[in-house]
């Protein structure tokens, strides 16, 4: 076999036409250098990122200033960009499917580490771990045919007659807009809730089960009491980089949000989120400062993302002490 | 049994009836999306799918032959700018690297893996698009290529790792230098997992839409060769579902069950075969 | 269910009750008095996956009293000790055959958490909750439904633990805030809390220094009146120490089991003797 040791070293002696790469030490120093630039060249890529959203933002940021984040406008024929009603957008549309998506997942997270026999829980796994490699274009295609049309007939009206009272659930039922959308994203952030959770959970020395278990706790008892207060911090984890996905999905928002920059307080509404207005307009702006607002937008995103994610890896790496190896890729 | 316990232990039947649910319903989202897709999609694939051009609005048939290949002409690129500058950068943070180099990259990849694929369809744009003054192939390619490098990178480096120290020895005893004893021991070594990190992250930019709409664009023709925009699987079923005819939509469910399909196809594949076992005893 | 069910035996040869005084698999033991008896193993065998951990072991446990069981590492004696409050079950692809008694019941019969409180358990390694010290100690009274004020339970079994006057003045301190002696104690303290009648403990002073090791001991003899005790140790000089028999055990047979002093003294087994006098192990 390649591997073993004595397959893999050279032992014949005689002069072969490579033989003097294997003499000469500088053969390492070659290597080295070839892997420090592909490994440089990511750094590079990073920097080159956030210095060409930076500077092919400046016209927008040089005419806005501040204000930008709190304007509501968003008229590319009169010149008049606010970034409010896309990041108001972001925010519910995110905020809706965490409030579907975090219960879910953590119990799901919970059954499979915990409390499932284990060949179950590994089958389930299994099919949890395809179920985050799905396109997301694939999710949108099922929220505008599928989805949407439930909701407007359906969904909607029940949860006007039962939940009208709240200015959430008022207004007209288009089947599109925030709910809808916050719908399909906690649908597809389940299962990076579910894998991080459920490592997180696993992570949690065994011991410290077994402690509970012969006090006499039931099983239930022993997770709920002992397990997710020690993993608590990393559940916290999973659900900011949960959240960081939920804000920077493009396509299956796009496809059901409604795509109108509007702030309204109902769910029902159609609206718009920053990835979206990005995926509809980019390619069609004309006008440098139109396209420096939109790469500001960008930019947006991108700085929310960066905190979320660090803020999430680090919770993480608090409680596995493993760091970045236990995150989906 | 007393009462508490009857309390105790119907609590610990109700809460794992519960989470079990949540499990179930998470899990049982991928059947239906399965279920869906082949019952709306399948009825429509036909031989023609794969082999003809777009037919043009109006009229019946056609296919996405252009959308496919171009999907393919996007991954290759994507592999062949991504793959090398991951693998590599793989082995120096497992190999080389010193102490702030490594931290560093290590950190910038992990970062680099949350950045939305929309905002790496910007940069592809402002790198390749905005100097050639049109979209294209390339630009496409190397958006993808881009979203791929960190995963290559750090799960190489992974593996790399977990080649025990042993092997290394044995090699090093025998007088090899390190580049050898790296490139005969422990690549091939970890030969599986890095090749099973390689095709799942293929896998995953397959089926991405946001990073290609304003880089490969899109193509209602062929796309001759690489300077030119393209269609594509992702960018296409976007397109024909937001759209407005009948007719698209339908062409939509049918690219959705074969982006789908060949998504899953290739996890199920790579997760079943590649990672079983491991070339190398585990200690 | 609190009254003595007659035993279910699995074959009727060895079919025993609870009152009756069976000596037939026990070799050189004897038991004094019928009622000394708290747990009763009869013919066990042990899996774990297809590796047969333990042969057809069979062993009394008496009451109030501590039984130690020693053999070299992978012998099978934390094995055994596992099945008496059926910890084994928490692993994967084991298989239990034969017999355990508790008080003549047999604990397949029983709940398995009802039997956890009743057979409480002390790990190798310390392994406090990262709770305060107090709350340790409250946790199995407070899954139970403590009746009564919990501060005194709490304070009582801090007691029993020899550890109340070192704590309490941080109760509500974190139990990692405690050393590793103190830390083992504590989990003494919490296993004690919901008042067990058997206490296992697995290699208890492993992780510890002869001081802490020497407390421990200490205390095993102030629980003994109150409490059956069975320990684990791969230290032959502790097991002389603390406990009243001892069960010597090799590749997952029990080779002798005895009472401590007939045991060290004049080893009825060859096996046994070379063990105890350092020729292996």
């Amino acid at each position: 076999m390649a591997t073993t040791p004595n397959a893999a070293t050279p032992t014949d002696f005689t002069v072969s036409p490579r033989s003097w790469l294997r003499r000469w030490t500088g053969a390492d120093e070659i290597a080295h250098f070839i892997t420090l630039v592909a490994a440089a060249a990511l750094l590079l890529i990073a920097v080159l990122l956030v210095y060409q959203l930076w500077t092919l933002s400046a016209e927008a940021r040089a005419k806005f200033g501040w204000s930008f984040f709190i304007t509501k406008t968003w008229d590319p024929v009169a010149g008049d960009f606010g970034a409010l009603p896309f990041i108001y957008g972001t925010l519910v549309t995110s905020a809706v499917a965490l409030f579907i998506a975090v219960p879910l997942g953590v119990g799901a997270a919970i059954f499979l580490a915990e409390l499932a026999p284990p060949k179950l829980s590994s089958s389930l796994t299994f099919v949890s771990d395809l179920l985050a490699a799905v396109p997301s274009v694939i999710y949108g295609l099922l929220g505008v045919f599928l989805l949407v049309p439930v909701m407007r007939t359906t969904v909607q009206p029940a949860l006007k007659k039962t939940l009208g009272f709240l200015p959430l659930f008022r207004g007209p039922s288009y089947g599109i807009g925030f709910l809808t959308a916050g719908i399909v994203l906690a649908i597809m952030i389940v299962p990076f809730v579910l894998s991080v959770s459920r490592e997180v959970l696993l992570g949690v020395p065994r011991d410290q089960r077994e402690a509970a278990l012969a006090l006499g706790a039931t099983k239930w008892e022993s997770t709920w009491k002992v397990v997710v207060p020690a993993a608590r911090i990393g559940i916290f984890g999973s659900v900011f980089l949960a959240l960081a996905r939920a804000l920077g999905e493009t396509m299956a928002v796009t496809m059901v949000i409604g795509n109108n920059p509007k702030i309204a307080a109902s769910l029902f509404s159609p609206g718009y989120s920053i990835a979206s207005v990005l995926a509809n307009e980019f390619s069609e702006a004309t006008g440098n400062l139109y396209l420096s607002a939109l790469i500001e937008l960008g930019l947006v995103l991108f700085l929310l993302t960066f905190v979320l994610n660090g803020l999430a890896r680090l919770l993480i790496l608090v409680t596995t002490a493993r760091g970045s190896g236990v995150l989906p890729t | 049994m007393s009462p508490r316990l009857a309390w105790r232990k119907s609590l610990n039947f109700v809460m794992l009836s519960l989470t079990g649910l949540c499990a179930l319903l998470t899990v049982s989202a991928l059947f239906f999306i399965l279920g869906y897709l082949a019952w709306n999609g399948g009825k429509d694939l036909s031989w023609s799918f794969f082999t003809h051009l777009p037919a043009p609005v109006g009229e019946q048939g056609g296919g996405m032959a252009n959308a496919i290949v171009g999907s393919l002409k996007l991954l290759l690129l994507a592999a062949l700018f991504g793959v090398p500058i991951g693998l590599l950068g793989g082995v120096y943070l497992a190999e080389f690297g010193g102490r702030t180099l490594p931290f560093l990259v290590r950190y910038t990849a992990d970062l680099m893996n949350g950045v939305p694929s929309i905002v790496i369809g910007i940069f592809a744009y402002a790198l390749v698009v905005m100097p050639m003054h049109h979209f294209s192939t390339l630009a496409g390619g190397i958006a993808l290529g881009i979203m791929v490098i960190p995963t290559v990178l750090r799960n190489t480096e992974s593996f790399l790792r977990d080649v025990p120290l042993a092997l290394r020895e044995g090699s090093f005893a025998l007088g090899a230098n390190k580049w050898r004893m790296i490139a005969t021991v422990v690549l091939p070594a970890a030969a599986r997992g890095i090749l099973t990190g390689v095709l799942l992250a293929l896998a995953r930019v397959a089926g991405e839409t946001a990073p290609l709409l304003f880089t490969a664009f899109g193509n209602r023709y062929w796309s001759p060769g690489w300077m030119q925009p393209t269609s594509s699987l992702p960018v296409v079923i976007y397109t024909y579902a937001t759209g407005p005819y009948e007719d698209w939509h339908r062409q939509a469910w049918a690219a959705g069950l074969v982006l789908l399909g060949l998504v899953l196809v290739t996890n199920i594949l790579v997760r079943a075969f590649l990672t079983r076992g491991t070339a190398y005893e585990r200690t | 269910m609190s009254s003595a069910f007659p035993l279910m035996a699995n074959s009727g040869a060895s079919a025993v009750s609870s009152t009756t005084k069976s000596t037939a698999h026990t070799p050189a033991m004897t038991t004094s008095g019928a009622n000394a008896l708290r747990m009763k193993v009869t013919k066990i065998n042990f899996y774990y996956g297809k590796n047969h951990a333990l042969h057809n072991v069979s062993m009394d446990v008496a009451t109030n009293k501590v039984t130690a069981m020693i053999g070299p590492s992978g012998c099978g004696k934390s094995t055994l000790l596992r099945t008496l409050n059926r910890m084994h079950e928490t692993l994967r692809h084991t298989r239990l055959e034969g017999e355990i008694a508790l008080d003549g019941v047999n604990i397949l019969t029983l709940d398995v958490t009802k039997l956890r409180r009743m057979v409480g358990m002390v790990f190798q390694k310390p392994n406090p909750f990262p709770k305060s010290v107090y709350e340790n100690v409250a946790y199995g009274l407070r899954i139970n439904g403590h009746e009564g004020r919990l501060d005194d339970a709490v304070e009582k079994s801090l007691r029993r633990a020899a550890l109340w006057d070192e704590v309490k003045d941080k109760l509500h301190k974190s139990a990692y805030a405690l050393s590793g002696g103190q830390q083992q104690r504590l989990c003494i303290a919490r296993a004690l809390a919901v008042d067990p009648e058997v206490l296992l403990l697995d290699e208890p002073c492993s992780a510890l220094d002869p001081v802490n090791t020497a407390k421990i001991e200490e205390l095993l003899f102030e629980l003994k009146p109150s409490c059956t005790l069975v320990i684990v140790t791969h230290n032959m000089q502790q097991a002389a120490r603390v406990s009243d028999s001892t069960a010597f055990m090799l590749n997952g047979e029990l080779i002798e089991f005895s009472t401590t002093g007939h045991m060290f003294t004049t080893p009825s087994d060859p096996r046994t003797e070379a063990y105890i006098t350092g020729r292996f192990g």
